[in-house]
């Protein structure tokens, strides 16, 4: 039934396991190794629950110097490695194969140092990426990337994809946000990168960790870069006749002058499901909805919220409506970040991540509607307008295999349209399995080798998180 | 010494056979872009490859707050071309033409390859930061491309970030995609006289650590007789910028009254500041460049001033000092790098002789394994060892 392949296990290895355990167990305490099925069965898949294998054995380390440890005896063993944060992948990154252990950071949660004059915060990495700001929010401060699965998202699963969020159009992604790292390599050499100051003396090896996929390491702690609080936010809404018209509104406010914290959009689809879901006053009665959200005192929010309602009017708004209180706010943004749940409720979908140039945003939505048609597949765009960076979800229904292959296919065509028009195929959830295959769409070969030959640099064995981001074909042997 | 031969190609291809020959008989290539950061260990090489006629816009898109050009192409020309439009580049970069007395074209590709980026580096990030695509030549005469013009791209590992900063010795940088900022309404500088360095940092890192946006926050010890002054920039809409200086006011009022600097004069003031004009003269003095956490900068300072007779300049809340130290036996470097070490960050060596440079390392010398990690990536991009050999 399922398009993406996961290697069939190495025999040899799974021959070992009881020898494998045996060693992984004289490394670790016993609450931090799992072997029995029934529990492994727990990590055998990410967000991406159609493709599941359970693993080898499951380790849960806490220091640095055990994940050391465990990497050290399992490259010298020859056994695959697939790092996990919380396994709220969309692409399939966190997912396993039989013969690989998986290697989880949900015992190294602890906040390490709070820094708010240099505006610094160390962390073990499995802290989640809520946990970060919870830690520093009493203080006036907060960590602004901020993915939808941010409450369970871990900060090893953000530095793994380069994790962005709706936020991220004023604050940036995850590699602008991180100083340091301490990563683990597959021969165990604990490995300390950056740090509380800015920028590296030597190669930016931090820029080429973050968003790694797992490939390269395991991190273990992060010093990531905290922001003060702004005084206050205020989310609007703002409906639109047609998808150009949203557009070219986005355009149009971008070019005045005003880049806001977050410009997200809906189209008619997805507005119903989250209004039901949410209960955020999403005007129904139009074809695309954009929320913009700008922050500052008071009076600045009311001057910016002033000029971009003059920019829009230009452009046929319709249920304009900026939010009145807190709760109102609160409840306009939960519609937007529980929009995949609520679309869930309804459907089975796959979840595409390209990016696109802004400039492209109607041709890329006239685009997909006809590739989807094409396939006889409803389709529902939730987007981060302000960048380009697209999640249309194709709907399916996940008995069907049929349709499943259908809807995996229906998603390859989007991403290629994407790059077709001078975007990617993954803006901020990471290659994954999901889009391995379609790498060759977007580099050609000297691109790929290169790539390949910086991984069989760091794990000549290609042990770390090896069935994603390049295609299985035309590996290095 | 042996003329240097100065090659121009104007193509990727041109480059790509350059590179391979090089490759082949193993002799390295220096690589300038307009040659005005002089910077690094001595390269040993008697070929240059200038990517002088490797020049122009190739693609600017002002709605979509994105610009591609060819890694020769002069800053001043994007500045320019950006102008027309009320953009900029959002990372203030330095033209090092001042401290180093060079008189070529700074490019946009050599901006990149140095990760240069100027005061405005702890509100908007470094030049990395807006670097969203390049094109590049390996040692192994092939061209790379990472990265692209979209905003958000995570497909594939990022050989954007290691590009910037890499000096030319990864790659040839033959084109680059920046993001864009809006230019802003207006600029005010607030000026604190008399601070000591320790009470300076305690400002700017006080006023960083409030929602009021500070582009710029320098401090300029006192100089023959005149006071020291202490710098925080705010940028954006006028009447923003009124309220923030208003809810500034009572935040430092700790650290006494503040003079408003104006637009016009704040300009000049900051484009001071990011070219490091202070240290400028004596011209013999050896010049570093220091990175820490803002908190450990007027200790640090504290002791090069002490120890060395370091003259110095602090940005970035005093995460950044700029150090002019005399050009005696090993320029300061022991005790800067002694200093460095034990708080962590790092120093660049951004001026001395050669006979310097060649004595002392100019890069901050790497923990074994940050150093065996790099060393692994290099290979694979420059298996020959011929790309600004001895640079880095």
């Amino acid at each position: 039934m399922s398009v993406i392949e996961i290697p069939k296990p190495d025999p040899r290895i799974l021959a070992r396991r009881d020898a494998i355990i045996a060693g992984l167990a004289a490394l670790l305490p016993p609450t931090s190794l799992i072997t029995e099925e029934d529990e492994r069965r727990a990590y055998e898949t990410d967000a991406l629950t159609a493709y599941r294998r359970v693993p080898l054995a499951v380790v849960l380390p806490e220091t640095t110097e055990q994940v050391s440890k465990v990497l050290t005896f399992l490259n010298q063993e020859g056994v695959k490695v697939v790092a996990r944060g919380a396994g709220t992948s969309l692409a399939g990154g966190a997912i396993p194969s039989e013969d690989a252990v998986v290697l989880g950071v949900s015992k190294m949660n602890r906040i390490l140092d709070v820094d708010t004059v240099n505006r610094t915060i160390r962390v073990e990495a499995g802290v989640t990426n809520l946990g970060v700001t919870a830690a520093v929010s009493h203080l006036g401060f907060f960590y602004a990337p901020d993915p939808s699965s941010q409450l369970a998202c871990t900060i090893a699963g953000n530095i793994a994809m380069n994790s962005g969020g709706a936020h991220c159009l004023k604050y940036g992604v995850t590699t602008n946000n991180v100083l340091g790292v301490k990563i683990v390599l597959i021969d165990g050499t604990i490995v300390e990168i950056g740090g509380a100051h800015l920028d590296s003396g030597g190669l930016d090896l931090l820029g080429l960790v973050v968003g790694s996929e797992g490939q390269f390491g395991v991190v273990t702690e992060a010093t990531l870069r905290i922001l003060p609080m702004a005084e206050g936010a205020r989310p609007m809404l703002m409906g639109f006749q047609s998808a150009e018209d949203a557009g070219a509104c986005v355009a149009a406010i971008i070019a005045s002058g005003i880049i806001p914290v977050a410009i997200e959009y809906m189209d008619k689809p997805a507005i119903k499901v989250c209004e039901a879901f949410a209960h955020a006053g999403y005007p129904l009665d139009v074809e695309a909805l954009l929320i913009i959200e700008v922050e500052g005192s008071e009076a600045e929010i009311e001057d910016l919220i002033g000029r971009i309602t003059k920019i829009a009017a230009d452009y046929n708004p319709s249920g304009l409506r900026i939010s009145q209180s807190e709760a109102e706010s609160a409840a306009i943004w939960k519609g937007r970040k529980s929009a995949f749940g609520a679309m869930g409720r309804l459907a089975d979908y796959i979840c595409m991540d390209g990016t696109i140039p802004t400039g492209q945003l109607s041709a890329v939505l006239t685009g997909i509607a006809r590739i989807c048609d094409g396939y006889g597949l409803r389709v529902s765009n939730i987007f981060h307008a302000g960048d380009g960076n697209l999640h249309p979800l194709v709907l399916f229904n996940a008995n069907d295999p049929a349709e499943q292959e259908k809807a995996e296919r229906c998603g390859e065509d989007i991403l290629k349209l994407c790059v077709d028009l001078g975007g990617c195929l993954t803006g901020e959830h990471g290659v994954g399995i999901e889009k391995r295959d379609l790498m060759t769409y977007q580099f050609n070969t000297i691109d790929l080798d290169q790539q390949m030959r910086v991984k069989s640099a760091l794990d000549p064995q290609w042990l770390l998180n090896p069935h994603k981001v390049f295609p299985l074909a035309g590996r290095p042997v | 010494m042996p003329m240097t031969s100065i090659l121009l190609p104007d193509t990727e291809a041109e480059i790509e056979a350059i590179v391979h020959e090089a490759a082949q008989s193993r002799s390295g290539l220096a690589i300038h872009g307009g040659g005005t950061r002089a910077i690094g260990g001595h390269v040993h090489v008697d070929r240059t490859l200038s990517l002088q006629q490797m020049s122009g816009i190739t693609l600017y898109e002002p709605s979509e707050l994105v610009i591609s050009a060819r890694a020769g192409t002069p800053m001043a020309e994007i500045e320019a071309t950006l102008a027309v439009n009320r953009q900029r580049l959002p990372f203030e970069p330095i033209d090092y033409r001042r401290l180093l007395g060079g008189h070529g074209t700074p490019t946009i590709g050599g901006v990149t390859a140095s990760n240069s980026s100027g005061p405005r580096r702890i509100q908007a990030g470094a030049a990395r930061d807006s670097l969203i695509g390049i094109r590049a030549t390996t040692g192994r005469g092939e061209t790379i491309k990472s990265g692209g013009r979209v905003m958000k791209n995570v497909t594939g590992y990022d050989f954007v970030k290691l590009m910037a900063g890499s000096w030319g010795t990864l790659g040839i940088l033959t084109e680059v995609t920046y993001k864009l900022l809006p230019e802003v309404e207006t600029e005010t500088t607030l000026l604190f006289s008399g601070l000591s360095a320790e009470r300076a940092v305690a400002a700017m890192t006080e006023a960083l650590a409030t929602p009021f946006e500070i582009t710029g926050a320098a401090h300029l010890p006192a100089v023959d007789g005149a006071p020291s002054r202490t710098l925080l920039r705010l940028e954006g809409f006028a009447a923003s910028v009124a309220y923030r200086i208003g809810r500034l006011e009572a935040v430092l009022r700790p650290f006494g009254a503040f003079e408003e600097i104006g637009l016009e004069a704040s300009r000049v003031l900051w484009k001071a500041i990011r070219d490091v004009e202070a240290l400028e003269a004596p011209r013999d003095a050896v010049i570093w460049r220091i990175s820490v956490r803002p908190s450990d900068g007027p200790a640090i300072g504290a002791k090069l001033e002490a120890s060395l007779g370091a003259r110095l300049l602090y940005d970035w809340a005093g995460g950044l000092i700029w150090a002019s130290v005399p050009a005696d036996g090993d320029g300061g470097a022991a005790i800067v790098r002694g200093a460095v070490a034990a708080a962590g960050g790092h120093a660049l060596l951004v001026r001395g002789s050669s006979a310097l440079r060649a004595a002392v390392p100019v890069f901050q010398p790497e923990a074994a394994p940050v150093a065996a990690m790099a060393r692994r990536i290099r290979e694979t991009f420059d298996p020959a060892g011929i790309l600004n050999p001895g640079r880095m």
